[in-house]
């Protein structure tokens, strides 16, 4: 019966692949599903007692098990091709339908598409993520005939002859992906085709997805990378009985591989490798306590999941960036963010092969550059601080750009003597190059830092005071060490206050022409703000060595460049006044963001889940939570619960509680965050959320015999199934304008198109 | 005779170890605590609170519950202390009506108790009596929690809450099943865990775990078939009630009781909402008493901003135009400013007129105006109306340029009519009342809201706050929303009358109240969003610092010598703890990856007892200390001081274990013995070493001072002589 239904549904395949007849299909499906529910589910009970008896059974019985598991493994391997292919298919139709509108730079394809272009330039750029999203943007671009010429200046430019539909499609079919993933994984953890297909719907015909899928943006990949991941790792955990076969070890190398892939896109992918390795850990768990499994195979299971879920992930990671590296080769803006050291592997950098004195001596003419991250060079102007702020003294700041005032001769006190090297511990005195002003502090408030002291040019032509005397002090040396260009951290203790040279990064109002605030610092501990380091180096006296000796390695590159990442993301602050988004808002689908126009004449593109979908997935957590509170009280109170219901039980407990974890783990995070937060950093989580829904309410509707006749329940089965159904499809009806574009009034406004569906006073379209 | 005899003395052995350990405890908690009579380290900050207690001031502390607080109060009050000294600086010398003996007796009595507690704590955990012994006298000579405990400080108090909700939860734990009074334990727990909330926000971890490992039990009582269904109800309810119900009401009820004892304005009244400060006797209610409350049109009235980022502040206007140009060439109306200022201002006045007729008084009987109606508002002392254009604002480009408008200009029209929006109203006809209503004004010809922009403007428009009208408002801002703060019917008919009018203070009596719940629920919030700008300290240090004691802070130094107080712990027990915790680390992973194996070690109730002493004090250790990664405020040592005492008792746990279970022959277990022994007196050794640094007498020499300093990163004062 089973197979002839099977052969039934297929024979429809051939023509559902349209999205009109999408319609009979699912009917079909329906029917299959009614036609044929007993026999799967007394099968699934069948599995599940297997299962659970499988611990306690000597091996004598675990031939007899392993036979009739696999009997039953190819009957649940023979996935429903028909519904998947037509999700397949919608969701290609969806994702793709009007693409290459609107025709200019949406949102932050500004930044992904930019950063695309860099990668086809080879010019070195900035990020707070990791590589692997850009670089495939980059790729994408390029193999669709991209030329990397198109500037991605701001929002709203028009591309006109620029090829950019190649990136647009390659996010939409990573984005398509994700409908037919999650419809395999609930499957696979559900047995239940028609819980698949609510999942399914649910990713197809919510606009949020569309949207996020349709633009040059990272987050179609990543969440590709990260239901890949999921997939893997529940076709993984059903290989379990088949230990070490070519299909295990796919099955864990691809998890492992997609790993790498997530946190070679965000950060973010750090919540799937931790989803991963509860996995791993839980499975770890049960195999050391199954007793029947030896200590060295127990070890082997260990070794082979370290390797593949620790090892090449790691690998892989480590060659993103080298690749990232190897293609980035020429300076470009990004320069600006890194040390020195880093900046002297770049083609046209002023430092790359440069030649210069290794070690600093009196006489030599430096640029300083402070080691906070952006941290600028130490610079000075004729112009004086204003009335009011501190002594009537000339300014002195931290600079971005490089200049000719950020030139310093380092003198020796009262003495023209040019020839020793400088020693930690040596005490110096700066001059300006171009004022001739030494560098000095006092007893004054610094203008914006109160608690700090000013920091001044004071005197000329060599004449000065004893506050213009500073120590040098190499961070990690003792007294008597060289001080080496670009490689000692310096500090600069002022010598009659004891207070340390720092650059706090707060901006100068205008009268310091917006450049950061230099100060003296009573509190010594050391930190980036007060170590500085000597970029260039200017002294004939001493000759002039290659600096190629000092490039960093490899590790010393990746290392930094994660430090700058991880700074510049938690550098990412919200603004006080802006209206910023929080986590509380995205389950509730509380506002979206604006892809593209704002008025009424723009063609308008807004970011807003579905509401229906949205606010049905909240209502399936809660349906869920208090599910499987019921179902574990009641197991924990001993009650005894027939064949059916203990199957529902455990895809509840079990592939339920697997997605219910993995939404907190991509959800909870977020509350911790201090930094700028945006209604789709939601997406992942919601991806989770949705797949939870299809289980919890295809559970739901299957148990509605616990309260109702047979009869009745089968009723409420299907209806529930249609009203579903059709509820998605009409929403999606009446809110598709919002991914495929608007234009004309507002939808406050009663000729709008969207006018009574601004149901929240919070949506801005 | 020995029958008799044995149990006797048994009994008089537990309580002698345990009124001796108290004795101790209160001996080197009490031991002088007048000593120095000046204010040390964050007496300067608590003191503060107290004096407004004292005088029953408002306040907002936004560095914890006020619990903490009025427990210092106490002191203070047994004192009769009346809350006149000034705490502005750490070493001032206190005045003799500040009864510094009763306001450092209460920390001081708490973080004796802690000491008892402990050893009752390796009871409940059913370890033996020695043990619970050795982690009271560790308790005992631990110099931190002496010098934390000695001032008017709350952490004493806090870990004194924290030791005694998990001993009276153990206890109800452990005590027969069918006794009543487990359930008294359970009370008391439930009510410590409050306490320890209320004290300090980071009581709130412990609480958690505790309720973590109540659930746990719980959940072993409904998986206990024994039982009826509803005797398993009843147990489950009843912990609920107790556990979570009952401290959420107790943490209200501190509120409920800082808010009775707290009834005069004082300085942090501009914080709260004006609902908020009409309230507080003497404050706004002062001025507000007795005004109308319906606002009418010809109504006088002063409008504050309903939000306070970046300043509380009400909306303003005076003689001074916008420039013609700004700095980056765009062009303005050149219309008279319209800003936001912070400060009470006869410039702030504005009467409300109907545009429809020409009178500036209220009629009688007054016109209330409603939601929706239609009105312009006329600045008092200027006489122009408030208007916005299609222009853009000086600083927030993107908005309209709200100016004050005068019929002399022919080149632009006016726009002055603006819609009322009673946000908070329950009907469509809602009268807007001064102080309760939140209202937005919009604006009738582009349907701008009247919005605080949040940027200040440049020195022409003297630095105070800008307005914009916000043409693409979305969803509720509280930078949008306005309420009328002072009001008062407008009667004179002349320019002349009317500023002497608007430059008398308002008059008239009726009393507004909030309820309780809705000053609870405004100051707890703006309690956990207020923040204070992030400061630098010279003695601030990050939590990875803690666990090896790389950082100190000296509390109090001598003003003519070189006697000092430092908080400084004993280095000898912060190294075996971290030891014990290690070595607890490792026994506990071995035995559960060997167990997983069946292969039993130790029998099930000892393995169970490790558990539940490693949740207890691994757990409290861990759920103390991690939180502080994620936490962006300044950190000191002491913040590490409740997770150090979890840390602490670990070590007796440990010892205990490897006594008994690992060392299996004679001769080792003497050896550990010695070893125990050694260290035991090397813990006091150090207690003595660093005792002149936590009493702060008597006074060291240079040479001395120097040698106490264990590690470079320490700082020690030395005074020059």
């Amino acid at each position: 019966m089973e197979d002839s239904c099977g052969e039934g549904s297929c024979t429809q395949s051939q023509s559902c692949t349209t999205v009109r007849s999408r319609k009979p299909c699912m009917d079909t499906e329906k029917y299959r599903e009614k036609g044929c529910s007993k026999k799967p589910e007394t099968r699934r009970a069948a599995r599940v007692s297997s299962t659970d008896t499988q611990g306690f059974n000597g091996t004598s019985s675990e031939k007899r098990l392993c036979k009739r598991e696999n009997q039953l493994r190819s009957d649940s391997d023979h996935t429903p091709l028909c519904p998947l292919l037509s999700v397949a298919a919608l969701s290609l139709c969806t994702r793709f339908y009007r693409i290459t509108e609107p025709p200019h730079v949406c949102w932050d394809e500004t930044h992904f598409g930019k950063m695309g272009s860099y990668y086809i330039n080879r010019t070195f750029f900035f990020d707070v993520h990791p590589p692997l999203g850009k670089m495939l943007i980059g790729l994408a671009g390029y193999l669709t005939g991209y030329d990397g010429t198109f500037p991605f200046i701001k929002p709203g430019d028009k591309y006109e002859h620029h090829n950019y539909w190649g990136m647009r499609g390659f996010c939409a079919v990573l984005g398509s992906c994700l409908p037919p993933f999650a419809f395999l994984v609930v499957l696979e953890l559900s047995h239940s085709t028609p819980a698949a297909l609510i999942t399914a719907s649910l990713l197809i015909f919510d606009t949020g997805f569309i949207t996020l899928s349709q633009y040059i943006l990272l987050d179609p990949i990543l969440m590709f990378f990260i239901m890949g991941a999921v997939l893997s790792m529940v076709r993984f955990n059903r290989q379990r009985l088949r230990p070490f076969s070519w299909s295990w070890w796919l099955w864990l190398l691809l998890t492992g591989v997609n790993l790498s892939g997530s946190l070679g896109v965000k950060f973010v992918g750090l919540f799937i490798i931790l989803l991963v390795g509860i996995n791993t850990a839980w499975d770890l768990w049960r195999l050391l306590g199954d007793l029947h499994l030896s200590l060295v195979d127990f070890m082997k299971h260990l070794i082979a999941r370290i390797f593949s879920l620790i090892m090449l992930p790691l690998f892989l990671y480590t060659t993103i960036f080298a690749v990232h590296f190897v293609i980035l080769n020429r300076s470009g803006p990004g320069d600006g963010f890194f040390s020195s050291a880093f900046q002297s592997r770049l083609i046209g950098n002023n430092l790359h092969s440069a030649s210069m004195p290794e070690y600093l001596a009196y006489g030599s003419i430096i640029t300083l550059k402070n080691l906070r991250i952006a941290g600028g060079y130490l610079h000075s102007h004729w112009h004086l601080y204003p009335e009011g702020v501190g002594a009537h003294q000339q300014q002195v700041t931290a600079y971005l750009h490089k200049d000719n005032n950020n030139l310093w001769l380092v003198k020796r006190p009262n003495s023209d003597d040019f020839t020793e090297l400088i020693r930690h511990g040596d005490i110096i005195r700066l001059e300006h190059k171009e004022t001739t002003r030494n560098l000095h502090s006092h007893l004054h408030e610094a203008p914006l830092t109160k608690k700090h002291l000013q920091v001044t040019g004071y005197g000329i032509n060599g004449t000065g005071d004893p506050n213009d005397l500073w120590q040098v002090e190499v961070c990690g040396g003792k007294k008597g060490d060289p001080v080496k260009v670009l490689r000692s951290k310096v500090r600069f203790l002022h010598r009659s206050t004891g207070c340390v040279l720092y650059s706090s990064g707060k901006t100068l109002p205008k009268w310091g022409w917006e450049q950061v605030e230099v100060t003296c610092s009573p509190y010594l501990k050391e930190t980036p703000n007060s170590q500085w380091n000597i970029e260039d180096h200017i002294n004939p006296k001493l000759p002039n060595i290659s600096l190629h000796v000092l490039k960093p390695s490899f590790l010393e590159i990746l290392l930094e460049s994660h430090i700058v990442m991880i700074r510049g993301n938690s550098g990412l602050k919200p603004k006080d006044n802006e209206v910023n988004s929080k986590p509380w808002h995205w389950p509730i689908n509380y506002q979206g963001l604006r892809f593209s126009g704002v008025n009424e004449t723009e063609y308008r593109v807004y970011l807003l889940g579905n509401p229906v979908i949205w606010w049905l997935n909240l209502f399936s957590l809660g349906l869920f939570v208090v599910m499987v509170s019921l179902c574990s009280v009641a197991l924990q109170r001993g009650a005894k619960l027939e064949g059916t219901r203990k199957a529902h039980c455990q895809v509840l407990m079990e592939g339920g509680g697997l997605l219910f974890l993995g939404w907190l783990l991509h959800y909870l995070p977020f509350y911790t965050m201090g930094r700028i937060l945006y209604y789709h950093h939601y997406f992942p989580a919601m991806l989770f959320s949705s797949m939870l829904t299809g289980i919890s309410l295809d559970t739901f509707l299957q148990n509605a015999d616990l309260l109702f006749s047979p009869a009745i329940s089968k009723r409420i089965l299907r209806g529930g199934q249609i009203v579903l159904l059709v509820g998605i499809l009409y929403s999606f009806y009446l809110f598709h304008p919002l991914s495929y574009g608007m234009s004309g009034p507002l939808a406050h406004d009663p000729t709008s198109s969207m006018a009574g569906l601004r149901w929240l006073d919070s949506w801005e379209f | 005779m020995q029958g008799v005899k044995l149990p006797v003395t048994v009994k008089c052995e537990i309580n002698v170890l345990l009124i001796a350990v108290t004795v101790l405890g209160l001996l080197t908690r009490l031991y002088g605590i007048q000593f120095p009579t000046s204010v040390v380290f964050d007496e300067v900050y608590y003191g503060q609170f107290v004096s407004l207690y004292m005088k029953r001031v408002f306040f907002i502390d936004e560095s914890g519950p006020p619990l903490g607080h009025m427990i210092l109060a106490l002191g203070g009050y047994l004192g009769d202390f009346d809350g006149n000294f000034v705490w502005n600086r750490i070493g001032a010398e206190y005045t003799s009506n500040v009864p510094v003996w009763t306001l450092r007796l209460i920390p001081a009595l708490c973080g004796s108790l802690c000491v008892p507690l402990g050893y009752l704590l390796m009871v409940e955990l059913g370890y033996s009596h020695f043990t619970a012994l050795g982690a009271s006298l560790l308790l005992l000579m631990e110099n931190s929690l002496i010098v934390q405990s000695r001032f008017m400080l709350l952490e004493s108090v806090l870990i004194f809450f924290l030791l005694l909700a998990v001993v009276s939860y153990l206890r109800f734990h452990k005590a027969p099943k069918s006794s009543l009074w487990r359930w008294l334990w359970l009370f008391l727990s439930g009510a410590s865990c409050a306490f320890a909330v209320g004290v300090k926000y980071m009581g709130l971890f412990t609480y958690l775990l505790l309720l973590g490992l109540a659930a746990v039990h719980t959940w072993h009582v409904i998986g206990d078939k024994t039982l009826s269904n509803g005797k398993v109800l009843v147990q489950v309810v009843v912990r609920f009630l107790v556990l979570v119900v009952m401290p959420a009401v107790l943490y209200l009820g501190f509120f409920y009781v800082h808010l009775i004892l707290l009834y005069r304005s004082g300085p942090h009244d501009q914080m709260m909402s004006s609902a908020f400060q009409a309230s507080l006797e003497g404050g706004l209610s002062r001025i507000t008493q007795g005004q109308p409350l319906e606002v009418a049109f010809g109504s006088q009235v002063t409008l504050r901003s309903a939000s306070s980022k970046p300043l509380p502040c009400w909306l303003h206007s005076h003689k001074a135009n916008y420039p013609i140009r700004y700095e980056n060439g765009r062009g303005s109306s050149h219309q008279q400013q319209v800003t936001c200022y912070p400060f009470k201002d006869v410039n702030n006045w504005w009467i409300i007129k109907d545009p429809s007729r020409q009178s500036l008084v209220v009629s009688s009987p007054p016109r209330p105006v409603r939601h929706g109606d239609i009105i312009q508002l006329l600045h008092g002392m200027t006489s122009r109306f408030l208007n916005t254009h299609d222009v853009a604002a000086p600083m927030s480009p993107h908005s309209q340029e709200v100016s004050g408008y005068i019929d002399f200009n022919v080149s632009m029209p006016a726009q002055n009519l603006w819609r009322v929006d009673i946000t908070n109203r329950e009907s469509d006809r809602d009268v807007w009342k001064t102080i309760l209503s939140e209202v937005r004004l919009i604006h009738v010809n582009t349907s701008a809201v009247l919005k605080l922009s949040g940027a200040s403007l440049p020195d022409w428009g003297f630095r105070q706050l800008e307005v914009v009208g916000d043409k693409i408002y979305k969803g509720y801002q509280q930078s949008g929303v306005w309420n009328v703060e002072e009001h008062r019917y407008g009667r004179s008919h002349e320019q002349k009358e009317r500023e002497l009018e608007l430059k008398s203070p308002t008059h008239d009596d009726i009393s507004r109240n909030l309820t309780f719940m809705a000053k609870f629920i405004e100051l707890q919030w703006k309690m956990l969003t207020v923040r204070n700008e992030e400061s630098e300290h010279k003695y601030s240090s990050l939590p990875l610092e803690w666990i090896t004691m790389d950082t100190n802070i000296a509390y109090w130094l001598h003003p003519s010598s070189n006697a000092q107080i430092h908080l400084i712990g004993n280095s000898v027990i912060w190294t075996l703890a971290n030891l014990a915790l290690f070595v607890y680390v490792l026994l506990f992973l071995t035995y559960l990856l060997r167990r997983r194996r069946k292969i039993e070690d130790i029998p099930e109730a000892c393995w169970e007892q490790l558990v539940l002493a490693g949740v207890v004090c691994s757990g409290g250790w861990i759920v103390n200390y991690l939180p502080f990664f994620l936490m962006e405020k300044t950190l000191f040592l002491y913040h590490y001081l409740p997770a150090l005492t979890f840390q602490i008792l670990q070590i007796p746990v440990v010892v205990e274990h490897l006594y008994t279970h690992v060392l299996r022959s004679p001769s080792q277990q003497k050896a550990f013995g010695g070893v125990i022994l050694a260290a035991l007196c090397s813990v006091y050794f150090c207690y003595r070493t660093f005792s002149p640094l936590t009493y702060g007498k008597p006074e060291l020499t240079s040479e001395e001072l120097a040698a106490l300093r264990w590690r470079e990163s320490w700082d020690i004062l030395f005074r020059k002589r």
